[in-house]
């Protein structure tokens, strides 16, 4: 079972066919839920201390904008625990906390210099091909350990 | 470790949210619900989710979509009864993939060949557009 990194970061297809194929998908919605479910929360109501900016310089500089190292602070660390990585290429709509575009280009160019394997796709706008899109990503995924 | 993860149906699946819903209620597992337009939330420890959502896809293998969520349902942090109305902040993402879940599951349905599709067009190279200028200007 390897862990798989999927962009966007709040997809629920690209989760579910990683996950329906035995594998580990790697989602915002977990990062925040570990944040805001915690059993103290320091800094409600959503739990964001200090230590989350100290984790998003780790990604970015001090002189870009907040937003940007706010959200690293939940995506860098699941790029640095990924061994694989889906990546939908104009999605057209992203929202809420994967709407930022500086991020997503930050997110990619991470992902794509950490060295896994990566699977480039679109998103499918007909049924042959949904057919392609479902396929290559069993194919992707059947590849891996 | 308590999970919360969305059930999402396509909207050609037969099965329905209230479906999901009665089959939850009538398991042996202790897990919060909560029916929505789209699916159902689930929230409850991660072993017996996992055993559920097993038990939950079967209804509908090819229709059903499961999607971890960061908030337990129900949550006043985002919960639209307590902010005063409008779409929470993730849904917008889950309506726009809703649209693209009958091909989904149709794709996931059919074990038939695979179709050849053309490649889409490319931008042109940018030492073809410094040629083309070339021609042009000279």
């Amino acid at each position: 079972m390897a862990k798989v990194i999927v962009y966007p970061p709040t997809s629920m297809i690209l989760s579910d066919l990683v996950e329906r194929m035995g594998h580990k998908a790697l989602v915002v919605p977990q990062a925040v839920g570990k944040l805001v479910t915690a059993n103290e929360i320091d800094s409600p109501p959503l739990n964001v201390t200090p230590e989350e900016p100290k984790k998003g310089l780790r990604y970015a500089a001090v002189d870009v904008p907040s937003g940007v190292r706010g959200r690293m602070a939940l995506i860098g660390p699941i790029i640095e625990e990924a061994e694989a990585a889906i990546i939908v290429e104009d999605p057209g709509w992203l929202t809420g906390c994967a709407g930022c575009s500086r991020t997503n280009e930050l997110v990619r160019l991470l992902i794509r210099t950490k060295g896994v394997p990566v699977l480039d796709l679109s998103y499918p706008t007909n049924d042959p091909e949904a057919v392609v899109f479902v396929q290559k990503i069993k194919d992707f995924l059947g590849g891996l350990k | 470790m308590l999970v919360t993860k969305y059930v999402i149906t396509s909207s050609e699946s037969n099965i329905l949210p209230s479906d999901i819903a009665m089959k939850i209620y009538g398991s042996k597992y202790e897990v919060t619900v909560k029916e929505t337009c789209f699916g159902v939330v689930i929230n409850g420890e991660e072993d017996v989710i996992n055993e559920l959502i097993k038990e939950i896809r079967a209804l509908d293998p090819a229709g059903i979509f499961i999607k971890d969520r960061g908030f337990p349902p129900g949550d006043p942090r985002r919960c639209r009864g307590r902010r005063g109305g409008g779409a929470r902040p993730g849904f917008y993402m889950i309506e726009s993939e809703s649209k693209m879940l009958p091909m989904i599951s149709r794709a996931l349905a059919s074990e038939g060949e695979v179709p050849a599709i053309p490649e889409k067009k490319k931008p042109l190279a940018i030492k073809r557009l410094e040629e083309i200028i070339k021609e042009g200007l000279s």
